[in-house]
Formats: C-alpha cells, structure tokens, sequence
C-alpha cells in the first residue's frame, strides 16, 4: 500500500535514472501540472469578476435612468444617459454638491496632518526613548487598539456637547491631533524599530538631542511608514460616518457618507439614478488613491496588518 | 521605497503585539557614564519621552481613559443629558438581561454575524491567499483586485450599492432566478437579510488575505520538501505545515476581525435605514446602541450596553490570548 502510494514522489527523486517509462511519467506530470495550474488561474479569474462586479455595476448603473432600476438587473443601460450626474450636480437640501467635497476634503485633509503631526512623536517616544512609564503606556496603546470605540462615544457626546463643540468638526478632528487612533502609532513604531539604531546613535554621539534626531534621522526613514498611514487615515476619514452622524448638524457642513444618507432617505426608488451618482462619486477620491497607492497600502496591511 | 519597509517586521505582526511591550520595558535598563551621569541622563530622557509623548497622553486620558470611567459611572445611572444623572444600581444591567427582548435580539443578531461571518471570512482569505500564493502570473493584479474591498466595505456607498445588488428583481434576485431559485429579494427578507449582510462582510477578506499571504511568504520551501520526502500529500503538508506555520498570522486575523465585526455600523444603518429591520434582523448591537443613545437619549441605559460589550470583547480576547499557547507556533520560539 504505501509503496504504491509513494510512486510519483519516486519518480522525482529516481529521475537521473531515467529510462523511456520514466521519461513519458514525468511528461505526463507535468502536464498535469500545467493542467491544475490552468484550472486555478480560470478560478482566479472568475473570482475577480464576482469580487469587482458590485464596483463594475455601480459604475455603469449611474448612466442608467430612474425608471430602468427595479426593471433592468442588468449591466448594460438600456437609454443610457448622463442625466443622473446633471441632476446630482444641483446637490441636495439647498446644498449644491461640490459643498460636501470640499467639506469631506477639508476634513479628510486635517486628519491626515493631525494624524501624521502626533502619531510620528508618539512612535519616536515609544520606540526610541527609555523613560519611565514608557512600557506601560506602550501596554494601553496596544490595549486602546482592541477597544471597542462603543465605550468612549457616549462620554465623549457629552463632553463635546458641553463644551458647545456640536456642529463643528473638531469633535471629528482632535482625536487625530492627539495620536488616538493606535493604529498609525504601532505603524510607525514598528517602522521606527526597522530602522537601525547606530543612525541615531551616532546622531546622538555627536551631540543632537531627541528634537534634532527625530527630525533629521528618523523623519526622512519613515517616509514609507508615514505615506501609509496618510492614505489610511484619508480613506477612513472619508468613508468615516458615525461621526459626521453624531456631531455635525447643518447640511452645509456635512461630508459626503451624511450627505449620501439624505439621498438615500428622502429620494426612496423613485431617484435611484441620482442616488447612484452621488455613490459612486463618493468613491471616485478612494479608487483613485487606492490605484496610485496600492502598494503602500497593501504592504502596508502586510507588514501591519491591522483592520483594512 | 517601498522594499525599505523592513522585512523583519513581516514575521512579527502578531509577535509584535505580544512581545514589544516586554521589549521596551527591558530596553529601559541601563546606560553608560557613572552614576550621576546617568542619573542626569535619565532625567533628560525623561523630559523627552514626556514631551513627545504629550499629545498622545492628552488624547489617552482626556479622550479614552476618562471617558470610560465616567462611560461606567453612567452605566449605573439614568441620564438624558438635561437633568443630573440619577444612581440606580444596576438597574440598567438587570434590566437588558429581563426586560428588553429587542436588546437580547440584538445580541444574537450580532453574535450571529460575529460568530458565523468572521470564520467564512478568513477561511475564504486563508484560501484565496493560498492560491494566490501558488500562482505565478499577475498575482499583483489579483491581490490589489481583492484587497479593494476592504478598503470601501464600510463606506454608505457599498452599503446602497449592496442593498440596490440584492433587492427584489436587482441583480443577484435575477441572476438566482436565472439559475431556477427564486427567492426573491434579500433586504426585505427576514431569514435573507442577515446572510446578506454576512455576505457584505466576506467581500471584504481582502485584509486578512493580505496578511495570509505575507506570512505564507515567510514559510521555509524546505519545510514543504522535508515534508515532500516523508510522502505527504497536499492535505497533509497543510495540516502539518501550512496551519502551525501560519497560526501566528491566524490568530492575529481572528482577533482583529472578531473585534471589528463587533463594530459594524454604517452599512447596517444605511441598509435598514436606520431602524434595524428588518424584525430586527440588522439591529446590531452598535446600532441599537446608537439608537438608545441618541434617538431615545437614554444614555445610562446605552452604557450599560457598552460596557457589556466591552467585557464580553475582553472575555474573548483573553480566550484567544490564553489559547495560544495550545495553538500558536511563534518562529522564535526555541530559542528565546
């Protein structure tokens, strides 16, 4: 029994032995080989047309008019039309549609600086400077970074709300100021750790503080680390919706996933078309960063390997 | 620039989380100079870590650790953010347990999805990464093309793109009925709408794939061969091989994924429009939260809630933590 099992592997290792039976067996292995190897990349393939479909059929149903959805599964419109897009540009609420871009860019845009400014020191801190304490409050860091946000919300509704700070996006934005999100903070820790330390130690030896060696060493190393987190942080950002939901009121103000929330609302079947339109358009930003930047993020998913 | 990311941090993603704490805190030891030269030293870098410490610290304690403390004091109280809150006990704990069936729907809702959507979800990213990894040919155009997804799965436009792909005579309905089974659309059905929603979940395994595979990157070939020799067959070089190799990186997909799935909100949201229907069926434990929170400003009532989802969190990772040594093979393991 195991000596019939055992043949194909024999036959590799015998090959130098060949006779013509052998030669026709390890013909007839490869082959089958190439066969499987065929078969997994038609797998692949199939597989990438159902994972992007959903992409695929937003794209082409913003040109297809109101009445088709419901009607046409399909992907291809039957009158296809730019109608949804000159409809959309109008906005929403007294509110024309470009407002909620800017406002998504705007915030998008001061938690990326926020998240970069205070991510980057605290990394250095907890990466390269031995002070007291500086284990445990690694230890919260990594803690914060499996905690459930539901804990904090509520409080933090009521401090802002105190503090008269609804309807204005610091709520949204001073936790980036203030490295909250541990993420980009074990992100750039471990980066930091890559780094070598005989660079800041020379830096050291030759009289630079901490001040002068973050800026001058370590600052230009981790370019890649903080590329990564600017990307992330923008796309979080932007796709962020709780937040904008709880502390931002007026419709001027609102960025898109809150402004998307109206069309979905008030627009029920009868203006899918424009619904659609604004969806997608939402997405446009993030496809085109994930296009240009898909290897810093999916390096650095791999390297880090957090939530994606 | 992006080959500087060093290879070293690859290995350790889940050994990172465990170890590093312990690495900084032996880090702290020692120093050159005499005593009073270190002594001095230590000050100095005291003052540095503080300083560039400080927005972090501020946004710890202002904005994480001071409000989980008052989060729990509320827990115990009833509060609607106009009058005081007043010291019931815990009234609101007994009462999510005896009074609220939409609550304790809401708990199997999500554990449910948890419990169901997170092992589909990395089994079929532990897959896909296995093959990918065997492929040879625009495997970079596959991995990007799968790890899309996850980068947009939480957004309010997947959420109306899904709910416009599974309502009643939308794509998947018609495609289904194509295929001979008609069951109609999926949003307005109570038995549909949550295999739905699992569904938006696992078409986001992209992340975890992406970690699968760098770790499968890191497996030894000459393990596989060693394995090869002894006679193995394809089934067993993953269970001897291909699993132990990989429970790092399993273990490390399965908490996070498990954590985040606890969180999901805005695609259930949009998709119930805010309600949770239907019956209750997308009324996770987040959005029922909101819902007492800042529909009904019940906001004790709503801590409560929170605080049991923190235990429970943390009941699960500890069960993680604590398994690891019965399932989790760390490379430096011998030699530590």
């Amino acid at each position: 029994m195991t000596a019939v099992m055992r043949e194909p592997l024999d036959t590799t290792s015998l090959r130098t032995a060949t006779g013509p039976n052998l030669n026709i067996e390890r013909g007839n292995h490869r082959l089958r080989r190439r066969i499987v190897r065929i078969i997994w990349g038609v797998v692949l393939v199939v597989l990438t047309a159902i994972i992007l479909y959903p992409l695929v059929w937003l794209f082409v149903s913003t040109f297809k008019p109101s009445s088709e959805f419901g009607q046409n599964p399909g992907l291809i419109p039957n009158n296809p039309t730019i109608d949804n897009y000159i409809k959309v540009v109008d906005g929403i609420a007294g509110v024309p549609l470009w407002r909620f871009f800017a406002n998504s860019i705007f915030i998008a845009v001061m938690a990326v600086i926020g998240t970069l400014f205070s991510s980057a020191l605290a990394a250095y801190a907890f990466a390269r400077i031995r002070f007291k304490f500086v284990g445990v409050f690694f230890a919260a860091m990594i803690g914060t970074l499996l905690l459930p946000f539901h804990v904090i919300i509520i409080p933090q509704y009521i401090i802002f709300q105190r503090l008269d700070l609804i309807d204005t996006y610091v709520p949204l934005l001073i936790g980036k100021f203030l490295a909250t999100e541990a993420f980009f903070v074990f992100l750039i820790v471990q980066f930091i750790r890559g780094i070598p330390r005989e660079m800041d130690e020379a830096a050291r030896i030759d009289g630079a503080g901490h001040a002068r060696t973050f800026v001058s060493i370590i600052l230009p190393l981790i370019k890649p680390a903080l590329i990564t987190s600017a990307i992330f942080s923008f796309i979080w950002t932007w796709n962020d919706f709780l937040g904008p939901l709880l502390y931002v009121n007026s419709p001027e103000k609102y960025p898109l996933p809150v402004a998307l929330r109206l069309y979905n609302d008030t627009t029920s079947t009868s203006d899918y078309g424009a619904t659609v339109a604004v969806s997608f358009l939402a997405l446009v930003p993030i496809l085109l960063f994930f296009i240009v930047f898909q290897r810093f993020l999916v390096d650095g998913v791999a390297t880090q390997g957090l939530k994606g | 620039m992006t080959s500087t990311i060093p290879q070293a941090t690859e290995t350790s993603h889940a050994a990172g989380l465990a170890s590093s704490a312990a690495r900084s805190a032996k880090s702290r030891a020692g120093g050159p100079g005499g005593p009073r030269k270190r002594h001095r030293m230590a000050a100095r870098e005291n003052r540095a870590g503080y300083a560039f410490l400080a927005p972090w610290l501020i946004g710890f304690f202002a904005l994480t650790i001071g409000p989980m403390a008052y989060s729990l004091y509320l827990s115990f109280t009833r509060y609607n953010i106009f009058s005081d809150p007043q010291w019931i006990g815990f009234d609101n704990y007994i009462r999510l347990f005896t009074q609220d069936s939409v609550y304790l729907q809401s708990v199997q809702v999500t554990a449910i999805y948890v419990f169901v959507g997170v092992p589909i979800k990395l089994m079929a990213a532990l897959g896909i990464a296995m093959l990918l990894n065997y492929t040879t040919w625009a495997t970079g155009f596959f991995r990007s093309s799968f790890y899309a997804p996850s980068l947009i799965g939480a957004s309010v436009s997947v959420a109306i793109v899904w709910r416009a792909m599974f309502m009643t005579d939308g794509p998947v309905d018609s495609g289904l009925s194509f295929l001979g089974i008609n069951i109609g659309g999926w949003v307005g059905n109570v038995a549909l709408v949550l295999p739905m929603m699992i569904l938006l979940a696992v078409w986001q395994f992209g992340a975890p794939m992406v970690i699968f595979l760098a770790g499968l990157k890191q497996v030894p070939r000459e393990l596989y061969e060693a394995a090869e020799v002894d006679g193995a067959g394809p089934w067993r070089k993953f269970r001897s091989v291909t699993l132990p190799m990989l429970s790092p990186v399993i273990f490390f997909n399965l908490l996070l994924e498990t954590i985040n799935a606890f969180q999901v909100f805005a695609s259930a949201f949009i998709i119930s429009n805010g309600s949770g229907g239907p019956a209750g069926q997308t009324n996770f434990y987040t959005l029922y939260l909101y819902q007492r929170a800042f529909r009904d400003l019940q906001l004790g009532y709503a801590s409560a809630m929170a605080w049991v989802l923190l235990v429970v969190v943390a009941i699960i990772a500890f069960i993680l933590f604590r398994s690891q040594k019965k399932w989790v093979h760390y490379a430096g393991d011998d030699n530590r």
